[in-house]
């Protein structure tokens, strides 16, 4: 019997030396995984569709976003078709001098894989795509990418 | 002159403030991929563009009002059957093998659609048509293309599968892996997407009032 009391006597302490490596180890993973958000959205958040057909962008750099949802601000309304492009609130018009503005700091070669990423909320109307698409289509800048959730919205 | 030993310099705080920077880059990080359906817009016509003349069955019409309905080919349709007649018009493949302004208009040895002569002749010359009204919801636009590419996937995975065993969606994948330079996978790919190449065209929206 008085072996095992001897053995609970010395309880060695679990030695936490190496917990600043671990954490550290985690902070350089979420250090190189994030990314900040450049543009603070004006408009409410967009609840996106969702399909089951969709693609990865790749390329981020080449990736120009335009927003389309409901404003936060309410002198602009209420409607669900408020186009925010880059920080600010627009019309279909400036998509032409947004696109142009975003094709400057891009070589002539990367132009072409370029894509435009409509994040649009679900309620808004195909009128305003139909809209930004036919500015789109003056700039010659045909790729265009409709930003979704990956998941089904039909119930079979 | 006696040297008095460095104090050691206490190192236990070290894990507070990396806690605290870990804290911090967990709650600014966005891990969100940006993914949504992929489209190619149309090139703006020239000024004395004539649009070719394409024979009415071989155009699959799809217009959504501005309540969300869907009707086909003039009657109304459910969303979730719309995946399946998309599927048997572009695999209908009722050509008799003419050849037309250069492109033979089938027969399509690979289609399993039932013939039908009133439907599409092959699924290099079926266009499909969408057509919605400017109050129609985003959302259900969205759905509906997504149904239309579902179709198309469908088909090109069977063809695939037949011809080369695998998926087309495997195909593709594939072929990114080696850095589209595999020139066997390319010519695979390519043969799949012109045996069922995508033209799904948007009507500009008629405008409400």
């Amino acid at each position: 019997m008085s072996k095992f009391r001897k053995k609970k006597k010395d309880l060695p302490a679990v030695s936490t030396a190496s917990l600043p490596d671990i954490v550290f180890m985690l902070l350089f993973f979420f250090m190189v995984t994030t990314t900040m958000r450049e543009t603070d959205l004006k408009i409410d958040s967009p609840r996106l569709p969702s399909a089951t057909e969709v693609k990865k962008l790749e390329r981020k750099s080449l990736v120009s976003t335009i927003y389309v949802g409901k404003a936060k601000d309410p002198k602009y309304g209420t409607g669900y078709n408020r186009i925010q492009l880059n920080d600010k609130i627009g019309t279909a018009d400036d998509v032409t001098a947004f696109i142009l503005r975003e094709r400057e700091d891009k070589s002539e070669k990367e132009v072409p894989f370029m894509t435009t990423s409509i994040k649009a909320d679900k309620e808004s109307s195909v009128g305003t795509l139909a809209d930004v698409r036919e500015k789109l289509r003056d700039v010659n800048a045909l790729k265009l990418s409709l930003s979704s959730h990956k998941g089904s919205t039909i119930k079979k | 002159m006696a040297r008095r030993e460095n104090p050691e310099i206490n190192a236990g705080s070290m894990a507070d403030i990396a806690f605290l920077l870990l804290i911090f880059f967990l709650v600014t990080t966005t891990m969100d991929v940006d993914s949504g359906i992929s489209k190619k817009l149309a090139e703006k016509p020239p000024k004395d563009f004539v649009p070719p003349i394409i024979k009415k069955k071989n155009i699959f019409e799809i217009s959504i009002n501005r309540n969300n309905d869907l009707f086909v080919e003039g009657e109304i349709m459910e969303l979730k059957d719309l995946k399946q007649a998309t599927i048997d018009f572009l695999d209908n493949g009722g050509g008799v093998g003419k050849v037309e302004e250069g492109v033979e208009s089938g027969p399509c040895t690979y289609c399993k659609g039932s013939k039908d002569p009133e439907s599409s002749d092959h699924p290099n010359k079926a266009i499909i048509s969408v057509e919605s009204d400017r109050a129609t919801e985003y959302g259900t636009y969205v759905t509906v293309q997504n149904e239309l590419l579902a179709a198309y996937r469908d088909l090109r995975n069977r063809l695939s599968q037949e011809r080369y065993g695998m998926s087309f969606t495997e195909l593709e994948q594939a072929f990114k892996d080696s850095a589209r330079k595999d020139d066997d996978l390319r010519k695979k790919v390519e043969d799949i997407k012109k045996a069922y190449p995508q033209v799904i065209s948007d009507v500009e929206p008629t405008s409400v009032q």
